[in-house]
């Protein structure tokens, strides 16, 4: 389904990725791990155009993503930002329904104000929040309504960067609980990246770790814990000491 | 020598870059307000924030520059005898150069930075990539409904501008100086000429299109954190007013010397 071959790029000197390859199956929940700076917000923005690779190749369902329709190809696409990243002059129904007001997706008014109450619902949150402003509400709202935003269209392709960043335990939980509902009831294929390894444990299918802007490890969710490999032995128990240098 | 030479290159290389940054951007945007698909309520809520929003601040200051203009007249005229002179240079002063300088100035201070601001923000806030993946392209969405709000309330403002001046130094010369009122008004209508009107109406679109590009390029390329928002909404303001006076310049030049 996607397929990144040998993806590099760099801003200025700073070689982020220095050839990515990795394979993500249709369907699969493909979750990147690895340290802060590594260049996994600027992989899942390569996949969406919203970075242009140096080198190398991404397809999705075989076709090179630069040469696609781009409203056609971002059509499949829904995507939970890091902030969420709501538009903070739109309430909160019009940022799920964005993409239903306007473009080729356009629904009516209230057909897309319907849709974006069922979205909300889905997320766990009711129709009191619909016309709040996202500045009224709380981390772990402003996540429910991005996720809620990210599947308003019933999108092929999620991806979720950080997705439990910022927020406390228990709503990390009930977002990690949601994520792995929506995906399993859409059948969506999903990127996550995250370096919280309870979201692995609870969203993951498969799990991938990029170190030093190349995949180092990837296989089965089961087998990351297991890992003998000490990049992820490292990261996955929390070690201080190891391969990947920490600064103290 | 050479380090020296090479840094003038570099300079020189840099800032022709950023000029044709600049002028790439400027067109893509003018572009893009004449294709579809139009964004009207952006373009309605621009039009309020730009124009109607504009209103008082515009009004107060060209009323107070209109007034101070005619007593400095009045004051510099007394030396040669040319009190006298007060309604035609205040009519002329306001319409030809200071209405639209000032009107383009307060739209600088006043949304230019709002926009860099605000557009800034929506950038570091990952927003400007979120638009991008909701299919909706940020230059139709954001800069297109700004920049024509600007070219079509520039003219508008000026406009308001020129007249709150112009009653400013009639306010100050019939109440102030003994002026006659009608003796003022038939000495300022008869003085000035459609050229007038016309080259500050187009000055008008130029200061507003200027003013509201600069936000939205500032805006649209700031760094990160919030020293990038800072950085972007000064230099918009900055870059904004220095462009607005030298193609103040260029068009007095090119309407009152050609």
């Amino acid at each position: 389904m996607i397929d990144l071959r040998g993806v590099h790029k760099s801003f200025g000197s700073n070689q982020v990725l220095r050839g990515v390859d990795l394979t993500v199956a249709k369907g699969q929940s493909m979750v990147i791990i690895g340290g802060s700076g590594t260049g996994k917000s600027v992989l899942l923005k390569c996949v969406l155009g919203l970075v242009t690779p140096d080198a190398g190749q991404i397809l999705v369902d075989g076709t090179d993503v630069t040469t696609s329709d781009r409203d056609a190809f971002l059509a499949r696409f829904g995507m939970l930002f890091q902030g969420a990243a709501l538009f903070d002059s739109l309430p909160v129904w019009q940022n799920v329904a964005f993409r239903l007001l306007r473009g080729t997706l356009k629904r009516p008014k209230a057909e897309a104000r319907e849709i974006a109450l069922q979205k909300l619902q889905r997320v766990g949150l009711g129709p009191d929040v619909a016309d709040r402003l996202p500045a009224e509400l709380s981390g772990g709202m402003q996540k429910r309504v991005g996720l809620a935003r990210a599947i308003a269209t019933d999108p092929e392709i999620i991806f979720f960067d950080e997705p439990t960043t910022g927020l406390d335990p228990i709503m990390a939980g009930v977002i990690n609980d949601l994520i792995r509902e929506i995906v399993v009831d859409m059948g969506a294929t999903t990127m996550t990246i995250t370096h919280d390894m309870t979201s692995v444990q609870s969203i993951a299918d498969h799990v991938a770790m990029l170190h030093d802007g190349v995949i180092r490890w990837t296989g089965p969710k089961d087998e990351v814990f297991d890992s003998t490999e000490p990049y992820v032995t490292q990261f996955v128990n929390g070690l201080p000491d190891g391969p990947i240098a920490t600064l103290r | 020598m050479i380090q020296f030479l090479a840094y003038i290159g570099a300079t020189a290389l840099g800032v022709a870059a950023a000029l044709g940054r600049l002028v790439l951007f400027g067109i893509a945007s003018l572009t893009a307000i004449v294709r579809p698909p139009f964004y009207l309520r952006e373009a309605g809520l621009g039009l309020l924030n730009v124009g109607y929003l504009t209103l008082p601040v515009v009004g107060l200051t060209a009323l107070f520059t209109g007034a101070a203009l005619a007593l400095q007249i009045y004051a510099g005229g007394a030396r040669f005898n040319a009190e006298a002179v007060v309604p035609q240079i205040v009519a002329i002063g306001m319409v030809r150069e200071l209405g639209p300088v000032l009107v383009g100035l307060m739209i600088a201070a006043r949304v230019t930075s709002s926009i860099a601001a605000e557009l800034a923000t929506m950038k570091v806030t990952e927003q400007i990539d979120a638009l991008v993946t909701l299919s909706t392209d940020p230059l139709r969405y954001l800069v297109a409904p700004r920049v024509l709000a600007g070219l079509i309330s520039g003219p508008v403002l000026v406009a308001v501008a020129d007249a709150l001046g112009v009653f400013g130094g009639f306010l100050v010369g019939t109440q102030a100086l003994d002026f006659n009122p009608t003796t003022y008004l038939r000495n300022t209508v008869d003085f000035l000429t459609l050229p007038d009107v016309t080259s500050s109406l187009i000055k008008g679109v130029a200061f507003g299109g200027i003013a509201t590009l600069m936000g939205c390029y500032y805006g649209l390329n700031a760094g990160r954190g919030a020293q990038g928002v800072g950085a972007a909404t000064k230099s918009s303001v900055v870059a904004a007013a220095v462009l607005i006076l030298a193609a103040n310049f260029a068009l007095t030049a090119v309407f009152f010397t050609a």
